[in-house]
C-alpha cells in the first residue's frame, strides 16, 4: 500500500480561490485605512485646540479644483481598466495618461497651496497645533499621490515600450484599486480638514 | 503502519539533485538570499530565539539588582535602559518574529501549498524585522546623548509623553527606539498580508476554509488582525517623530497637545497586540492536544468563531490601561465591561480544549506537557485579567508588581510555554531529528517550578503594594524575602532555557532520526518528508476533511464520511 491518493479519485469539484494580487492589495489597504485612521482622529481631536493662529478659518481655501481633478482621475483609471481588459491597448495608454496628468495636477495644486501657507501666512509644521496636524495628514495623503504616481508613471513606461499586455490586466487593476483607495482617502480628507475643520 | 504511506505518493520528486557546493560560504549565501517559506520561517525562529537569550539576560540583570535591598548591582540609569529594552526586545523582536516563524513554516505545508502567496515581500519582511533589531540595539552605541557613552532608550516600552520630549529625552536612544519599531512594523504588515494571501489564495483542492486546519486558522486571523494593529503603533511613532524632529506639537502640552492621546494611541496597539501574540500559542495548542489526545479538535466552528470574536471585542478594551488617569464613570464602565466580556470567548477556547482532553487517550510527551501547564496558567492569568478589569480594583493596584505578575502569566505562562511545545512538536519535522524526550522533560519541570517560584510570588509582591519601575527598595518594607524568592526562580527559569538551548543544539546532531511523521498527526505537514523539499509537495495534495492523514491511514473509517 505506497500508493494511496488522499482521496478517491473520482471525488472531483470545481476549485475557485480569490486572486492572491488583490488579496494582497486589500490587506495593505485595511492597513493604511488603520494608519489615516489614527491620524484622522488625531486631527479631529486637535481641532481648535491650537493656543495660537493661524487658524484653518483664516488660511484656508477649499480646494475644489483639485478635488475634482483627484476625485475624476478615479473615473479614468477606471476607463482604461476596461480597456485593457477589452485588449485595446492604445485606449488603456491614453486614459492611464489622463490619470496621471490629473494625479500631477492634484499634487502641484497642494505644492501651491502649501507654498502659499508657508510663505504667505506663515503657517509651518512647527508653528502651532493646526499647522503640525494639517501638514501630516495632508502630507500623509500627497506621499501616497506621490507613491501612486510613481506606480502609475512606471506602467506607462512599460506599456510605451509594449510591454504590458491584456495579459497584465489583473496587475494593472491590482495596481488601480490602490489609486482608488488614495483617492477614497482623499474625501475623508477633504472633508475633515476642510469641511469640519473649517 | 503510517510510516508506510508517509511520505504520501507523490509528494517527493524522485529525480536526483544536482550536486550543490557546501562551504560555509555557500550555505550562509542560501539563507541569505532565500526566499523560501520554510527557511524564512526558521530565520524568524532563530531570530526569536537568540533576542528570547538577549531580553531573558536583561530580565536576570533586573532580577539580581532587586533581589536584596538597597542594593546597586547596575545603576539606576542602567536598570531604566534594561526594563525598556527587555520590553521591547520581548514583544517586538521575539513574540512578533515568532508570529511569522510559526505562520512561515507551518502555514504553507498545512494548506498543502508550495510557498507564500508573496516569496519576495516574505524575505524582504524579515530583513525589516531583524534592520529593526539592530535599530534597537546599535543604539547601545549609537545613542550616546547626554549620557555620555552608550545609551540604550530608557522611556519604558510605552514611552509615555512628555517624557520621550526632545526636552527630557535628549540623544538619539528614543530615536532608534521610535525607527526600530517603526521598521519592524513595516515588516509586520508586510507578513500580515502574505499570511492573508497564503491562506484565501494557496490552499490545496478540497480545502475549504472549514477544513482548514485550526492552527492556519488562527494564523490567518491573527495575519488579518495585525494590519489593524500594528498600525496605529506606526503612526503614532510617526507623530513622535514630528514632534521630535519636525518641532510638531502632538504630544506637547504646552502648544495644546495632549500626553493623554498618546496613551490612546499606544494602547490601542498595545492591548490586542497582547492577543497577537497570544494568537500563536492557542494555534499550537489546537494541534498538540488533538494529536496528543487522540481525538479531534472538540467544538471546531465554536473555535473558529471564539477567535474572530476574540479579535473583534480586543479591540475596544485598550482604555483598561489608563483607569488611573481620570476618565469619566461613563467611560470606566464600558472598558470595565468590554474587558471582561473578552473572557467569555476565551472560556469557550479553554472549556474546548479541555472537552478534547477529556475521554482521549493522553500521552504526556514534551509537547503535551507544555500545552497543558499552559491551559491551567492561561486560566490563571484571565483570571488575575478579570480582576484587573475591574477599575477600583486596578486603581489599587495598577503600576504594582500585581500587574507585571498578571501579564507575565500571559507572555510567559501561556505564550512562552506554547512556543517551547511548538518546537518540540515541530522541531522533528523542520529537522528530521527528535529532540531529547528526556531534557525535554528537564526542562519542562525546571521551567515550570522557576515559573510559578517566581511569578506566583509575585503577585504578592504586588499586593504589599511594591511599584513597578523602581530601582531599589529599603528594607523596612517587608519586600525583601519575597523579591529574593522571585529572583531565584528567575534563576531558574534561565538555567532552563540554557538546558533548552543546549537540547536544541545536541538534538540537531546527536537526536534520534525521527521519520516522516513521528507523532502519528493528521494534517499535511506531516505528509511529505522530514526535512521538507524545498517545494514542499511534487504534485498538489487533495484533502477532503478536516484530518487528511486520518483519511489516509484509515481508509475504513475516514473523517469525511461524516462531513
Ligand atoms: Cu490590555
Amino acid at each position: 500500500m505506497s500508493a494511496i491518493p488522499l482521496v478517491p479519485a473520482s471525488y472531483e469539484q470545481e476549485w475557485h480561490l480569490p486572486s492572491k494580487g488583490r488579496v494582497g492589495m486589500y490587506g495593505l489597504i485595511i492597513a493604511e485605512s488603520a494608519i489615516f485612521t489614527i491620524f484622522v482622529v488625531a486631527y479631529v481631536y486637535y481641532i481648535g485646540k491650537s493656543l495660537y493662529g493661524p487658524t484653518p478659518q483664516q488660511v484656508l481655501d477649499v480646494p475644489i479644483f483639485n478635488t475634482i481633478c483627484l476625485l475624476s482621475s478615479s473615473v479614468t483609471i477606471w476607463l482604461s481598466e476596461r480597456a485593457i481588459e477589452r485588449g485595446n491597448m492604445r485606449g488603456f495608454g491614453l486614459w492611464w495618461a489622463v490619470t496621471i496628468t490629473l494625479g500631477t495636477i492634484f499634487l502641484v495644486g497642494t505644492g501651491m497651496e502649501w507654498y502659499k501657507l508657508i510663505y504667505h501666512d506663515g503657517l509651518t509644521i512647527r508653528t502651532n497645533l493646526f499647522g503640525t496636524t494639517f501638514y501630516s495628514l495632508v502630507g500623509l495623503h500627497a506621499t501616497h499621490v506621490v507613491i501612486g504616481l510613481i506606480m502609475l508613471g512606471l506602467t506607462l513606461i512599460f506599456t510605451l515600450t509594449g510591454h504590458v499586455r491584456q495579459e497584465h490586466s489583473e496587475r494593472v487593476q491590482v495596481l488601480a484599486l490602490y489609486w482608488h483607495f488614495v483617492d477614497a482617502v482623499w474625501v475623508v480628507v477633504f472633508t475633515v480638514v476642510y469641511i469640519v475643520g473649517r | 503502519m503510517a510510516d508506510q504511506t508517509l511520505p504520501i505518493h507523490g509528494a517527493l520528486d524522485l529525480t536526483p539533485p544536482r550536486e550543490s557546493q557546501h562551504t560555509l560560504l555557500d550555505i550562509l549565501h542560501d539563507w541569505v538570499i532565500t526566499v523560501d517559506h520554510k527557511k524564512l520561517g526558521l530565520m524568524y525562529m532563530m531570530m526569536a530565539i537568540f533576542f528570547l537569550l538577549v531580553a531573558g539576560a536583561e530580565a536576570i540583570c533586573i532580577r539580581i539588582q532587586l533581589a536584596v535591598p538597597n542594593n546597586h548591582f547596575i545603576s539606576p540609569q542602567t536598570f531604566n535602559r534594561l526594563f525598556t529594552m527587555h520590553g521591547t526586545t520581548m514583544v517586538f523582536l521575539v513574540g512578533m518574529p515568532l508570529v511569522f516563524a510559526w505562520a512561515n513554516y507551518i502555514v504553507p505545508l498545512q494548506i498543502g501549498a508550495r510557498d507564500m502567496a508573496f516569496p519576495r515581500l516574505n524575505a524582504f519582511s524579515f530583513w525589516l524585522t531583524f534592520l529593526g533589531g539592530i535599530f534597537l540595539y546599535y543604539s547601545f552605541i549609537g545613542g550616546p546623548g547626554l549620557y555620555g557613552t552608550g545609551s540604550a532608550p530608557d522611556v519604558t516600552w510605552w514611552a509615555y509623553a512628555p517624557l520621550t520630549a526632545k526636552a527630557f529625552s535628549p540623544g538619539h536612544a528614543t530615536d532608534y527606539w521610535a525607527l526600530a519599531l517603526i521598521v519592524t512594523g513595516f515588516g509586520t504588515i508586510g507578513g500580515g498580508i502574505n499570511i492573508m494571501a497564503t491562506v484565501l489564495s494557496m490552499r490545496c483542492k478540497g480545502m475549504t476554509l472549514m477544513r482548514m486546519p485550526l492552527f492556519t486558522w488562527l494564523m490567518f486571523v491573527n495575519g488579518a488582525f495585525v494590519l489593524i494593529v500594528i498600525t496605529p503603533l506606526t503612526a503614532a511613532q510617526v507623530m513622535l517623530l514630528i514632534d521630535r524632529y519636525l518641532g510638531g506639537h502632538f504630544f506637547d502640552t504646552q502648544a495644546g497637545g495632549s500626553a493623554t492621546v498618546w496613551m490612546h494611541f499606544f494602547w490601542i496597539f498595545g492591548h490586542p497586540e497582547v492577543y497577537v501574540l497570544v494568537f500563536p500559542a492557542f494555534a499550537i495548542a489546537s494541534e498538540v492536544i488533538q494529536v496528543f489526545s487522540r481525538k479531534a479538535i472538540f467544538g471546531y466552528p465554536a473555535m473558529v468563531a471564539a477567535v474572530v470574536g476574540i479579535a473583534f471585542v480586543s479591540l475596544g478594551v485598550w482604555a483598561h490601561h489608563m483607569f488611573t488617569i481620570g476618565m469619566t464613570s461613563a467611560g470606566n464602565a464600558f472598558f470595565v465591561l468590554s474587558t471582561s466580556l473578552v473572557g467569555i470567548p476565551t472560556g469557550i477556547k479553554i472549556f474546548n480544549w479541555l472537552a478534547t482532553m477529556w475521554g482521549g487517550k493522553i500521552r504526556f510527551a514534551t509537547p503535551m506537557l507544555f500545552c497543558t501547564a499552559f491551559l491551567f496558567q492561561f486560566l490563571c492569568a484571565g483570571l488575575t485579567g478579570i480582576m484587573l478589569s475591574v477599575a477600583p480594583w486596578d486603581w489599587q493596584l495598577h503600576s504594582s508588581y500585581f500587574v507585571i505578575a498578571h501579564f507575565h502569566y500571559v507572555l510567559v505562562g501561556a505564550i512562552v510555554f506554547n512556543v517551547f511545545a511548538g518546537i518540540y512538536y515541530w522541531f522533528p519535522k523542520a529537522t528530521g531529528r527528535m529532540m531529547s524526550e528526556t531534557l525535554g522533560k528537564w526542562h519542562f519541570w525546571l521551567f515550570f517550578i522557576g515559573f510559578h517560584v517566581t511569578f506566583d510570588t509575585m503577585h504578592f509582591v504586588g499586593f504589599e503594594g511594591m511599584p513597578r519601575w523602581i530601582y531599589t527598595y529599603p528594607a523596612d518594607r517587608g519586600w525583601q524575602h519575597l523579591n529574593l524568592v522571585v529572583s531565584i526562580g528567575g534563576v531558574i527559569q534561565a538555567i532552563a532555557v540554557l538546558l533548552f538551548a543546549y537540547n536544541l543544539i545536541w538534538s540537531l546532531f546527536k537526536g534520534k532520526i525521527a521519520g516522516n511523521d513521528p507523532w502519528d498527526a493528521w494534517t499535511l505537514e506531516w505528509a511529505t518528508s522530514s526535512p521538507p523539499p524545498i517545494y514542499n509537495f511534487a504534485t498538489d495534495p487533495v484533502v477532503r476533511s478536516r484530518r487528511p492523514l486520518w483519511d489516509l491511514k484509515h481508509p475504513e473509517d475516514p473523517d469525511w464520511k461524516y462531513d
